[in-house]
């Protein structure tokens, strides 16, 4: 009776994709936040080389995350009002799906967003950045930040200080993605042996692991009243 | 239509049905019975839990106590099961702006699980039936109030559904607007589909409905066939029932 798992999950995956193409509304926004953020860093530090290069994965991951915040948000936010997610939540769908569907938008147009930001910076902070590691610690950064972001965001949405609220209950939770991720990505940039941040690679799967399930089982507790 | 069981005649049963917000029963102790292809209108001032009890029928809460059975499939145990038998057109259309009305259809038709084979030719139905076939590939954002609503009626049954929920569909819609709602409402009736109607416009009700159940304070007030009866009466009928109400909280 019910809709299979899959087949939810790729239906909404791809009307959200379908949808963010016709707009851009959410690349476009999370876009120019993340430019202009990098920019008045770059600004701001007048570091030299070095300096640059330890500061650039906090940098990176400071955009990122401010990022998904506004883009997580403004999502959520389109889908309750238009009573879209009350369409969803009267679908034989299971709940886990629309998590999983919602998901995927979200954290393909954050890590959009992120992958672009590489080769500016690369400029900007005249870092090597664009590296095989850095790229798959941001990926998985980027997970981290989208499953937190988008069960925290469901929640916050049906609040009126929705803005405020989901940076204040975010941050806290995603501090071990973002602290991992960091700490991953200034050791690849510092050109230390694999041994030493490789742990923090590991570390950062873990978490995305362990918040993914959780998120899976509370997604239905959240959605309810 | 979607498959279902034998209920006793009944398609959708309660009984000693509560619904409570942290301590505030909302719903009381309700006993409904509605047979297959019923028109109900469910009446009641604002807070009388109305809504709740829409919100409990299609599936987006679950009841605090007693039981709540639609074509024989328990909520919330076979929530899944009974959510694919409901349609719900709201006051909200509940559709994807950026979409077009054809595409906002095949979105729920695959979120239904509707027949690969029938999905495409349904679609296109149902736009004709509401009179949205020329327009089917416009975006949504492009659309009157009044076509919004008749997309969502389409939206409400491209999987067929069993009953069909009409939570304050007139809100915001104009005289013409609403008119047009009200022979697809009877149009989704004659065919079948079993109706529950929530509305504040009672001079409608007796055209549409075959029976008013009048809620108050969360318990059953009023419950009786509409046949003969007249909207003056039904007004009449109404603000006793809601003025009694008021008496009492006095």
């Amino acid at each position: 009776m019910s809709t299979p798992f899959f087949a939810a999950v790729l239906n909404i995956a791809r009307k959200d994709i379908q949808t963010e193409l016709r707009s851009r509304e959410l690349i476009a926004t999370m876009g120019l936040f993340a430019l202009m953020s990098i920019l008045i860093f770059s600004f701001a530090l007048e570091l030299d080389r070095q300096a640059r290069v330890e500061a650039v994965s906090g940098v990176l991951y400071v955009t990122v995350i401010f990022a998904s915040i506004l883009g997580l948000n403004r999502s959520m936010t389109s889908e309750r009002e238009g009573g879209g997610m009350d369409a969803l939540l009267i679908s034989p769908i299971p709940r886990s799906a629309i998590l999983c569907g919602k998901l995927i938008g979200g954290a393909l147009f954050v890590l959009f967003v992120s992958i672009a930001l590489l080769p500016v910076m690369t400029i900007l902070y005249n870092a090597d950045i664009l590296q095989p590691w850095v790229v798959i610690t941001l990926l998985m950064g980027t997970f981290g930040f989208s499953v937190v972001g988008t069960i925290l965001a469901t929640i916050t949405v049906q609040t009126r200080a929705r803005e405020a609220l989901l940076p204040l209950v975010m941050l806290p939770v995603a501090l071990p993605v973002l602290l991992c991720a960091v700490r991953a990505t200034t050791g690849i940039l510092r050109g230390t042996p694999q041994e030493d941040w490789f742990v923090w690679v590991q570390l950062l799967m873990v978490i995305d692991v362990v918040y993914f399930g959780l998120s899976l089982v509370l997604y239905e507790y959240v959605v309810e009243e | 239509m979607t498959e279902t069981s034998p209920l006793d005649g009944a398609l959708i049963q309660t009984r000693a049905l509560n619904k409570a917000y942290d301590l505030r029963l909302v719903l009381r102790q309700l006993d409904i019975d509605i047979m297959r292809g019923e028109c109900v209108a469910l009446l009641g001032a604002n807070g009388s839990g109305k809504s709740t009890l829409l919100r409990l029928l299609s599936g987006m809460s679950k009841p605090t106590s007693g039981s709540l059975m639609v074509g024989g499939w328990d909520m919330p145990r076979e929530a899944a099961a009974v959510r694919a038998q409901i349609g719900m057109v709201s006051h909200k259309p509940l559709l994807y702006d950026n979409l077009s009305a054809r595409e906002n259809l095949r979105f729920f038709a695959r979120l239904y699980n509707v027949d690969k084979t029938v999905r495409e030719p349904r679609i296109s139905d149902l736009l004709a039936k509401v009179g949205l076939a020329k327009r089917a590939d416009d975006r949504v954002r492009a659309y009157s109030r009044g076509m919004q609503q008749r997309l969502s009626i389409a939206r409400a049954l491209v999987h067929d559904p069993a009953v069909i929920l009409f939570d304050e569909p007139y809100t915001g819609l104009d005289q013409e607007g609403a008119a047009t709602l009200d022979s697809l409402i009877a149009q989704a009736r004659d065919d079948g589909h079993t109706i529950i109607l929530t509305t504040h416009e009672l001079e409608r009700v007796p055209r549409i409905a075959a029976r008013a159940l009048i809620l108050s304070r969360g318990r059953i007030g009023y419950d009786a066939p509409l046949a003969g009866t007249s909207s003056m009466e039904l007004v009449t009928i109404f603000t006793e029932i809601t003025g009694m109400t008021r008496e009492r909280e006095r």
